[in-house]
C-alpha cells in the first residue's frame, strides 16, 4: 500500500480542460457541494455564539419592526374595515344644506316617502331636530342644556342605523304618540339618567317627558348619540313641532349606492337638488383607515433604517472574520480551494447570518404583532409579503453586507494568508 | 524511479531597489519515494522554495513540475485543483480548525476533491489509523497533545493520497521528544513509499533524512544525493 498514488479515480475526466491535455492524470477540478460550505459557515458561527447572536441581532429588530407595523396596520385596518362593512357601507346621508339665505334649511315633510320611491332602498328614514331646550329638571338654568338636543324620529331609525337598545326599550307605536323619550348614550350621560326603570323625567321645550331607553352609541351618527329622541306624533302634539326632516338616513342594497346616492338629492328636492348634501359616513372611517397609512410608511422608514445598520453590524463582523481567520483561508487554499469556494464560504455565512437575524424578527415582529393586537381585540392578520419580504430583505442585506468582506477573503493570497 | 518533482532553473524575484532574488536558479528533482530534507537558515529562500513547490506562489521564471503537471503556468483555479490533488501541507503551527474533531479536521483534506460526507469521514479514519489516532478521533485539537494535533495535522494531507507531502518545520513547535516520535512517523511513512519533502533550519534534524538539500541566499548549496554522483 502506498501513500503516493496520485488521486485519479475520483477526478472527472474533464475535457474542458485542453491546455492540459497531454499530461499523465487529469487534475479534474477543485468543487466543494453547497451543502458542505453551510456547514463550515454554521460551525463558525457556532463557535462565535455571542458575535453571532449579537450581529444578527441588528437584522432582528430591524426586521422585527417592520413586519410589525405592516402587521399591526393591517390588523387594525382589517378590523376597521369589518367595523365598516358592520355598519354598512350603503348608509348614505341626507342633510338640508345651508344655502343662501336659506337659515336653517329643511327638507321637504315628505322626503322620506319620496325617497322610498327609488327601487333600490332597504330602509330611509327622517329625523326631526327641534328647537326645543332639553333640561334634566326645572331647577337647572335654562341654559345648561349641556348640548344635549331634542330630535324626532321615526320608528325604523334603529334598524337604518344598525343600532341598539342598551336599556329599556326603544319607541313603539304607542310610546312614540305620548311624552316619552329615549336618550342617546351621551344625552344620558350628561342628564345624569343611568336607568330607564324608575320612570325618571326630563323637560323638553319645558314639557315632561319620560325616560323608557338608553341607547347604545351609534357607530355612523355621532349627533344622535348627544340626543334626547321622541316620536313625531309626539313632537307634533305636545311641542307643536314642524316635521320637516332636516337629515334622513338611507340604505341601499349594497350593489347601488352610488347609483342611488346621484338620484337622491333631486328625488328629496326636486326644485333645489343642489341645496341637499348627501354623505355617505362610511366614507370618513376610509379616511381614517387611509390617515392610518401615512403613520405606517414612516414607521416602515424607521424599520428600514434599523435593518441598514444591522447589515452594517455584520459587514463589520465579518471583516473582523476575514483578519482573524486568516490562518484558515491560507489552510483553505492549501488544501485546493479556489478564490470562489473562500468567497462563497463568507458569503454563505453573510447570508446565514442575516437569515437567521430575519427569521428571528419574522418571528417576533409576528408575535409583537399579535400580543397587540390580542389586547385591541383585534383579529391578527400579518401579510404574507410582509412576512416573505422580511426573509428576503435580510438576505439581500447579508449578500450586501458580505459582499465586500467575501471579496477580500477570496482575493488573499495563499502565502500572505499563511504567513501569520 | 520516477521523478515527482521537478525544479528547471527556478527564479523568485521580488520587485524594489534592488530587486530581491528569493530564489536563484534552483533546479531539484525529487524521485517518488524519497524522503527529503530542504535546510537552510532563515532568509535563505526555503520559504519561498515550499510556497513554489506547494503551488501557493507562481515562479518568476523557470518551471515546476508536479506528478507530471507543469504547475508553474497554470491558472489560479487549476492550482486549487492542484493543491487538493497532488499536495499535501503540514505546517508548524498545525493549522487545525479549533471548533471540529480531528476526524473532521481531517476530512477537511477532502473537502474540496467534492467527496461526500460519507466517504471524506471513512477515509479520515484510514488516515487517522495510519499514524497512529484511532482512539482519538472524537477529540477536539484542544483536548490533543501538540504532538498529536501535529499527527492529526498529517493526517490531513495524507487523506487525499497525494504525489508529495510537504511539512515545513513540522517539529518547530514541540518539544525534541515528541519531534522526535513526529520524526520517526516520516520515516514510517517513508517506508511505506510516501514521497516527503521536510523543510526545516534544524541541521540535526536533517542529516537523519536519507537526502537533505542545503540551500542558502536563494540557490542551492550542496545535495547530498548529488555528491554520491559526484
Amino acid at each position: 500500500m502506498s501513500a503516493v498514488v496520485v488521486h485519479d479515480e475520483a477526478q472527472s475526466n474533464d475535457a474542458a480542460q485542453s491546455d492540459d491535455g497531454a499530461q499523465p492524470v487529469d487534475l479534474g477540478r477543485s468543487r466543494v457541494r453547497l451543502a458542505d460550505l453551510a456547514a463550515v459557515a454554521a460551525s463558525a458561527m457556532g463557535s462565535r455564539r455571542m458575535r453571532t447572536l449579537l450581529s444578527a441581532l441588528g437584522v432582528t429588530i430591524g426586521i422585527a419592526s417592520m413586519v410589525a407595523v405592516l402587521g399591526l396596520s393591517e390588523s387594525s385596518r382589517a378590523d376597521l374595515q369589518t367595523q365598516i362593512e358592520k355598519l354598512g357601507t350603503n348608509l348614505l346621508t341626507l342633510q338640508a344644506g345651508s344655502g343662501f339665505g336659506a337659515g336653517d334649511a329643511t327638507l321637504p315633510v315628505d322626503v322620506t316617502s319620496a325617497i322610498a320611491r327609488i327601487g333600490p332602498i332597504e330602509n330611509v328614514t327622517g329625523v326631526v331636530t327641534l328647537s326645543d331646550t332639553v333640561l334634566r329638571n326645572t331647577e337647572v338654568n335654562a341654559d345648561a342644556t349641556g348640548g344635549v338636543q331634542a330630535v324626532a324620529a321615526d320608528l325604523n331609525l334603529l334598524d337604518t342605523l344598525n343600532s341598539s337598545v342598551a336599556d329599556g326599550a326603544w319607541l313603539n307605536e304607542a310610546t312614540s304618540d305620548y311624552p316619552a323619550v329615549v336618550l342617546g348614550s351621551t344625552a344620558a350621560e350628561r342628564l345624569g339618567v343611568t336607568t330607564a326603570a324608575d320612570g325618571q323625567q326630563i323637560l323638553i321645550g319645558g314639557k315632561r317627558f319620560t325616560v323608557v331607553g338608553i341607547l347604545n352609541p351609534f357607530p355612523l351618527a355621532a349627533d344622535l348619540d348627544r340626543s334626547a329622541i321622541i316620536g313625531t306624533q309626539a313632537a307634533a302634539d305636545y311641542l307643536g313641532a314642524d316635521l320637516s326632516p332636516s337629515t334622513v338616513y338611507v340604505t341601499t342594497v349594497p350593489a347601488f349606492v352610488e347609483d342611488v346616492r346621484s338620484v337622491l338629492g333631486a328625488t328629496a328636492d326636486p326644485e333645489n337638488p343642489e341645496e341637499v348634501e348627501v354623505t355617505r359616513p362610511s366614507d370618513a372611517l376610509e379616511a381614517q383607515n387611509a390617515a392610518n397609512n401615512a403613520f405606517t410608511a414612516l414607521f416602515l422608514g424607521l424599520g428600514a433604517v434599523a435593518l441598514l445598520v444591522g447589515g452594517v453590524g455584520i459587514a463589520n463582523v465579518m471583516i473582523m472574520g476575514v483578519v482573524e481567520r486568516r490562518a484558515e483561508i491560507g489552510l483553505r487554499r492549501a488544501l485546493g480551494a479556489t478564490r470562489g469556494h473562500i468567497r462563497d464560504q463568507f458569503l454563505i455565512e453573510s447570508l446565514m447570518l442575516a437569515g437567521l437575524g430575519g427569521v428571528a424578527g419574522v418571528g417576533l415582529g409576528s408575535l409583537a404583532t399579535f400580543a397587540y393586537a390580542t389586547t385591541q381585540g383585534w383579529n391578527t392578520v400579518i401579510p404574507a409579503i410582509a412576512l416573505a419580504g422580511g426573509l428576503g430583505g435580510a438576505l439581500i442585506i447579508g449578500a450586501i453586507a458580505g459582499l465586500y468582506p467575501a471579496m477580500r477573503a477570496a482575493a488573499l493570497s495563499p502565502t500572505e494568508a499563511l504567513r501569520s | 524511479m520516477t521523478a515527482v518533482l521537478q525544479l528547471e532553473d527556478v527564479v523568485k524575484s521580488y520587485a524594489g531597489h534592488p530587486p530581491v532574488h528569493a530564489l536563484d536558479g534552483v533546479s531539484l528533482t525529487v524521485k517518488k519515494g524519497e524522503l527529503v530534507g530542504i535546510v537552510g537558515p532563515s532568509g535563505s529562500g526555503k520559504s519561498t522554495l515550499l510556497h513554489i513547490i506547494g503551488t501557493l506562489d507562481r515562479p518568476t521564471s523557470g518551471t515546476v513540475t508536479i506528478g507530471g503537471h507543469v504547475v508553474s503556468t497554470m491558472s489560479d483555479r487549476r492550482l486549487s485543483a492542484a493543491r487538493s490533488s497532488l499536495i499535501g501541507f503540514v505546517f508548524q503551527q498545525f493549522h487545525l480548525v479549533p471548533s471540529m474533531t480531528a476526524l473532521d479536521n481531517v476530512a477537511t483534506g477532502l473537502l474540496y476533491t467534492g467527496a461526500d460526507l460519507t466517504e471524506r469521514r471513512f477515509r479520515a479514519f484510514e488516515a487517522l489509523q495510519r499514524v497512529g489516532l484511532a482512539h482519538r478521533i472524537t477529540h477536539l485539537p484542544t483536548e490533543l497533545s501538540g504532538g498529536e494535533r501535529q499527527r492529526v495535522a498529517i493526517a490531513r494531507a495524507l487523506v487525499n493520497k497525494p504525489a508529495i507531502i510537504l511539512a515545513d518545520e513540522p517539529t518547530g513547535n514541540l518539544d525534541s521528544r515528541t519531534g522526535q516520535q513526529i520524526m520517526s512517523l516520516f520515516h514510517d511513512l517513508h517506508a511505506q513509499g510516501a514521497t516527503i519533502l521536510v523543510i526545516t533550519h534544524d541541521r540535526e534534524l536533517a542529516e537523519e533524512l536519507p537526502r537533505q538539500v542545503h540551500i542558502r541566499d536563494g540557490k542551492l548549496e550542496s545535495d547530498s544525493a548529488m555528491e554520491e554522483v559526484a
